[in-house]
């Protein structure tokens, strides 16, 4: 399994029990005492993108055809790219989100905005790298 | 990578791409509104992630990878498979059509053709859940 595979699978395994860990305190959050609100989407988003669509990005660069002898799994600086984009940018979002909801300061707004086009850009990213490996053999 | 998969696998990258253009749209819409409209993006963005990238994926890979028969079709009727493709991505385009025409009613059309696609797509891959012939074989000895 290669390094960008195993990176992948391991953020995606961290983020599923982010995610877990996100509803019960959810659930908590009355008896704690607290109402952090903008939680639901972030929820959603650690669970579908950090955890579902993170293994699929893993186990699909890892078990796709190879692009060729020399670079079988394409450009190595686009999927640690796409990698680091999109961890960020989940990250700043589950930070932002919930932040922007208590207090809609600028600082946190552009922070949104950054992580839409830091996901963005992974998405597209990891799109152009694997779109030459699905091919017949 | 057989034809199929080849297609279901590019269909599902591009509803990746189109479904989190939508999401990163409904952020930046967020954070600055930028028009209300956008928010009919919302439906688009859940079914093109969930059904076009995640369901079209899972089924693609699997028609590739899971056992195949020993005689042909090794990887069970073709057209099973390529109608539930159809169907799928029909209900797709119906959605979006929905949504983006603000047309309500079509979405029951769309949802009828996904409960297709999905039986057909059961259809197609149930009967390759068993055993390879490897372990059929291996099975075999043991007993």
């Amino acid at each position: 399994m290669p390094p960008i595979t195993r990176a992948f699978i391991k953020a995606s395994l961290l983020y599923l029990v982010l995610a877990m860990g996100l509803a019960v305190f959810q659930v908590l959050q009355p008896w704690l005492g607290l109402n952090i609100s903008g939680l639901s989407p972030v929820y959603f988003h650690l669970f579908l993108v950090g955890w579902v669509t993170q293994m699929i990005m893993g186990v699909g660069l890892w078990f796709f055809p190879k692009y060729s002898q020399q670079r079988p799994r394409g450009s190595q600086t686009a999927a640690w790219a796409s990698f680091w984009l999109l961890n960020f940018g989940l990250l700043l979002r589950a930070m932002a989100e919930p932040a922007a909801s208590a207090q809609p300061a600028a600082g946190w707004l552009w922070a949104l905005v950054l992580s839409a086009v830091a996901q963005w850009l992974a998405a597209l990213l990891f799109v152009l790298n694997v779109w030459p490996r699905i091919k017949e053999r | 990578m057989p034809r199929f998969s080849v297609w279901g696998i590019r269909l599902a990258l591009l509803y990746f791409l189109v479904g989190i253009t939508f999401g990163a749209i409904l952020l930046v819409n967020k954070a600055f509104p930028l028009h209300p409209a956008l928010w009919a993006l919302l439906p688009l963005h859940i079914d093109f992630l969930l059904t076009g990238w995640i369901v079209q994926l899972v089924f693609a890979v699997a028609y590739w990878i899971f056992p195949r028969f020993r005689s042909e079709p090794k990887r069970g009727r073709p057209q099973l498979a390529w109608a539930a493709l159809v169907a799928l991505n029909l209900s797709l385009a119906l959605l979006a059509a929905a949504s983006l025409a603000l047309e309500p009613a079509w979405q029951l059309p769309a949802r009828g053709l996904q409960v297709v696609a999905a039986g057909l797509l059961a259809a197609s891959l149930w009967g390759r859940a068993k055993p390879t012939e490897t372990g059929k074989a291996l099975a075999e000895a043991a007993d």
